[in-house]
């Protein structure tokens, strides 16, 4: 069976499209979620998307925290049992959740920033990232204004001895983020948090690259393989 | 009298026919006063001098412009793709396989100096609306900017405050940035242009027009709020009518909620899909007063409004000052009573707040014959009873007095061909370098990296290359190229020529990226109208433009004039700025600019001539604007327009690259820093002329090996002059002339181009 996969639209929702045409290159069935639903319809695996939820007032993701639809996912992201993969904004959406730690602050240029990313990744046992290896240079698409990654050194050192960071920034760091860090996982390898868009490196037409497809292609080997990742 | 202290009511204007009216306030020539006294048979109420003064304006009658407007008609070329014309709220062409895509550019060039942040953002906010209105899916937005000089003070304000206006409403609506242009110059300073542009996507089935047929429907003003913003004139009325005291300060620049406009973009479109609404109409400029008086005047010519149900932000707001409001992020529409229901309830699901305000009426055939009626009360009392069509299409039209500029001869006259030019490959290596990283010339990248490119996922091509491309849907490999051109050193030594270069140069870009060009939109940004030596320049432009489109068979599908661009007395260079939309059938066919085929070879299209009127070079080098534009052969345009069209489809090229601004030199450098390869380049001419001529009808094409004899024979069958000029290959340009040589490497190109604007923002 085709495995299932929810993408949230949230009301300023903007790359959910893009999320679910990369679902569908992969090979899974993109099933659309609607904020005000209390309902995952059954689906395998949940994609935050990218945007401004709710305008971004307040700040980023903080109001697309209290959705009913997260009433849902939050507890059975939280328990490790569904995956859920948060970018740009919906990376913002799961640290305001709590289901991640630290937070998405404003680029260090105080100006929004579109480019190609090469990123270096690191964790490749989570639920998400299990199609590369690590290590892999990957090219994608980081665009966002409130891109910098944040946490207490505490924090920080705790999610690298434990394997949490998932990718860094090669090259210049684009928005300040700390060490580099451009996503991270819960401790369960099943919520991943990713400011840039690999749903945008998903066609030779019309991205950078198409070294993007390995999430979306992760998520169905994992589901697989039946077992829940390891982090 | 009235039961609401100072209400003019149609009753009060009756009994008091003499009351002394602000009109010369309102921007309203006397003339214009007493011909609306005419049309109504007694004085407007305050209400109705409001609707009148600003549908009557200059910005939404365009009675100084419409008399050469006339001409894109008179001129269209036939063309089976024109589906909607001049007109709408923006034209509709098909583009096959049953889509339509619709386009438009405007100004928000006053907002922009004067607030920029929110004037950019609201200038984005307002087209893509104009797009929506047409019942499309807007997809893509781009834009044209002006600015004064880099280095000036005031450009350090008004550029980033614009560059995150634009940034911070287009990301935030989701719409990709696919391109546009940026020019710098004196004229500029107080005077900055913002052109925003926006393209849709619809079936043929989904065209809306702004009409309101149908006695009994509903008329729903949806989305936000009516607030006190973007009310200029109205205070004039208030404090006329109204004691001053119980009114807040007013900005005259609107407030922009690009998360409201998203949320409104959803639930138009949900709402069209479910087949609810007859009529619709975006509030731009004249708001409620420019809605209801168009959708009235398309529809029965009748409607009856209660003024009072308009949601306010600000309860103290006047009748006239709602009437008159600007606040963004509105809709009006026309529902049929029995689908009410429904329509509320897709806007509830959006989070958007609607309200039915009226309702569409019958007419007698005598109220027709006048033009329609519209009629406005205010808690009960009638304050509008007016033919609603004699102010949304029987404003004033004036025929200007112009005349050819005093100066007009002497800056001719002043040849830039007799400027200083480089001796020798070291000046000659130099002024490559200082042209490629001239403002406006070199790398605009700090600008539009704040820009999404990337969002829908449908970008095909954008920034930096000739034109945008957008794939019209996932199913389908057709796609559409727009790009907007403009250069106002050309347009200032010869409006005519100029204006035609500019459309030649749009024609040329979207042509090198493989799309056929198809439609033409248009901003012209100009001085004052009332100057006749502006007026001329009008003139001349606007015929340019007329004959150009006929001649390459593409027709004006809409635009937008902006007037009174100027300081003082001293207007801007005239700067039409044309967008040209084109078609390509198989977007996997598209060309770019980057010359990254290592071992392919290198072809000069066209015919070079030692023209340096207006060009990059004579600007940047020698700060002279004098001589004649170089000339436009719009023959050669359309034949060199066909081998690159046919180049891309048959894939005989592998990247192509326009020539414009700077001439070869830059284009060259360009398109080896986009391909990150270097070229070997011979010239067989005197290298100068060969590097800075700006001739247009040239492009430069990258051929891999083996298939330069088919791509020679293509060029010589369309008649276009060929010349092979070198390989793509090696670590920089190099150039090899009967003089001598000049090599650059690419990573000292790549520096001079990228320097100028992080240089003077970041002060890096």
């Amino acid at each position: 069976m085709t495995a299932r996969v929810g993408v949230v639209t949230f009301p300023g929702s903007l790359d959910d499209k893009d999320a679910a045409r990369a679902v569908s290159l992969a090979g899974a069935e993109p099933v659309p979620l609607w904020h005000d639903d209390a309902d995952l319809k059954g689906v395998d695996a949940v994609v935050l998307p990218g945007g401004f939820s709710y305008g971004d007032y307040l700040r980023c993701g903080a109001i697309a925290r209290f959705a009913p639809l997260m009433s849902e996912l939050v507890p059975a992201a939280r328990s490790g049992a569904l995956p859920v993969l948060g970018i740009c904004n919906g990376f913002q959406i799961l640290c305001e959740s709590h289901l991640l730690p630290g937070a998405l602050t404003r680029n260090s240029s105080l100006r929004f920033v579109n480019r190609d990313q090469v990123l270096r990744m690191e964790n490749t046992r989570t639920a998400w990232t299990n199609d590369y290896e690590e290590g892999q240079e990957i090219l994608v698409v980081l665009k966002s204004g409130e891109g910098s990654y944040v946490a207490d050194e505490a924090t920080l050192d705790r999610l690298e001895s434990q394997g949490r960071v998932i990718a860094r920034y090669v090259g210049a760091n684009p928005n300040g983020s700390r060490r580099d860090i451009a996503g991270v996982t819960n401790e369960h390898g099943n919520v991943v948090g990713l400011m840039p868009h690999p749903e945008h490196a998903v066609e030779a037409l019309t991205g950078p690259s198409t070294e993007g497809l390995g999430f979306f292609t992760s998520i169905l080997s994992h589901l697989a393989a039946g077992a829940p990742a390891h982090a | 009298m009235s039961e609401v202290p100072g209400l003019d009511t149609v009753a009060t204007a009756h009994d008091t026919p003499d009351a002394p009216q602000p009109y010369a306030e309102l921007g309203m020539a006397k003339d214009e006063y007493e011909r609306v006294h005419e049309i109504l048979g007694r004085r407007p109420t305050a209400a109705e001098l409001a609707i009148y003064s600003v549908m009557w304006s200059e910005h939404c009658s365009y009675k100084s412009s419409k008399v050469h407007l006339r001409q894109f008609g008179e001129k269209a070329p036939e063309n089976g793709a024109l589906l909607v014309g001049m007109g709408e709220n923006a034209g509709v062409v098909d583009v096959g396989d049953g889509r339509a895509v619709t386009f438009k550019i405007e100004s928000h060039n006053s907002p922009s100096f004067v607030e920029p942040h929110q004037g950019a953002a609201t200038g984005v906010g307002g087209i893509v609306r104009d797009i929506l209105t047409m019942g499309a899916r807007p997809v893509a937005v781009m834009d044209a900017l002006r600015f004064g000089p880099l280095e000036a003070d005031d450009t350090k304000r008004v550029l980033p405050g614009v560059v995150s206006g634009i940034s911070f409403y287009g990301n935030c609506l989701g719409l990709p940035n696919i391109g546009g242009e940026i020019g710098f110059g004196p004229g500029y300073l107080g005077n900055p242009l913002v052109n925003a542009l926006c393209v849709g996507v619809m079936r043929h089935e989904d065209i809306k027009l702004a009409q309101a047929p149908g006695p009994g429907n509903k008329v729903v003003l949806f989305g936000s709020t009516t607030g006190p913003d973007g009310i200029g004139g109205a205070s004039v009325l208030a404090s006329a009518n109204f004691d001053e005291e119980s009114h807040a300060k007013r900005p005259s620049v609107q407030v922009g909620d690009p998360f409201m406009e998203k949320l409104l973009i959803e639930c138009s479109l949900e709402l069209y899909a479910q087949d609810m609404v007859v009529g619709i109409q975006d509030l731009g400029a004249a708001g409620i007063s420019c809605a209801t008086t168009e959708l009235a005047a398309g529809g029965t010519g009748g409607m009856n409004v209660q003024l009072e149900k308009v949601p306010l932000r600000d309860h103290r707001l006047t009748p006239e000052e709602i009437l008159m409001s600007e606040s963004q992020e509105r809709m009006m529409a026309i529902v049929e009573p029995g689908k009410m229901a429904d329509f509320l309830a897709v806007c509830d699901k959006w989070g958007i707040v609607a309200t039915e305000i009226g309702e569409v009426t019958d007419v007698t055939p005598e109220e027709a014959e006048r033009g329609g009626r519209l009629v406005m009360t205010w808690h009960g009392e009638t304050i509008v009873d007016m033919p609603p069509r004699t102010a949304s299409d029987e404003g004033p039209v004036y025929e200007r007095p112009y005349t050819r500029p005093k100066d007009q001869d002497a800056l001719q006259a002043d040849d830039a061909a007799e400027l200083p030019r480089p001796q020798g490959d070291t000046e000659l290596r130099d002024q490559l370098l200082r042209v490629l990283g001239a403002p406006g010339v070199g790398d605009p990248t700090w600008i539009t990296q704040q820009y999404d490119s990337y969002v829908r996922g449908d970008t095909v091509l954008s920034t930096p290359h000739d034109s945008g491309m957008i794939r019209i849907s996932d199913d389908s490999d057709r796609g559409v190229a727009l790009s907007t051109d403009g250069n106002g050193r050309f347009t200032r030594l010869d409006p005519y020529v100029g204006t035609q270069l500019a459309y030649a140069e749009a024609y040329r870009n979207v042509a090198t990226t493989g799309a056929r060009p198809l439609a033409v939109t248009n901003c012209l940004n100009f001085g004052s109208p009332e100057d006749p030596e502006v007026m001329w320049q009008f003139a001349e432009a606007t015929r340019g433009l007329a004959d150009a489109c006929q001649q390459l068979g593409t027709p004006v599908t809409g635009g937008n004039v902006s007037f009174y661009n100027q300081t003082g007395e001293v207007p801007i260079n005239p700067t039409p700025v044309i967008g040209v939309l084109g078609v390509i059938d198989d977007v996997n066919t598209r060309l770019r600019s980057g010359f990254d085929s290592e071992g392919s070879r290198v072809f000069l299209l066209g015919t070079t001539r030692p023209e340096f009127g207006g060009s990059a070079w004579a600007d940047v080098i020698h700060e002279h604007l004098g001589g004649l534009p170089p000339q436009v052969d719009l023959a050669a345009e359309a034949a060199l327009g066909e081998v690159l069209v046919t180049a891309a489809e048959q894939g005989l090229a592998v990247a192509a690259h326009d020539l414009s601004d700077g001439g070869l030199g830059v284009a060259l450098a360009e398109s080896a820093l986009r391909g990150g390869k270097g070229l070997r380049v011979e010239l067989d001419g005197d290298a100068f002329t060969e590097l800075f001529s700006e001739s247009g009808a040239r492009a430069i094409v990258a051929v891999e090996p083996g298939r330069e004899e088919a791509f020679v024979a293509l060029a010589g069958e369309h008649g276009v002059p060929i010349t092979q000029i070198g390989t793509v290959g090696g670590d920089g340009l190099t150039v090899t002339h009967p003089g001598g040589v000049v090599e650059v490497g690419l990573d000292e190109l790549r520096t001079s181009y990228e320097a100028a604007i992080p240089t003077v923002m970041d002060g890096v």
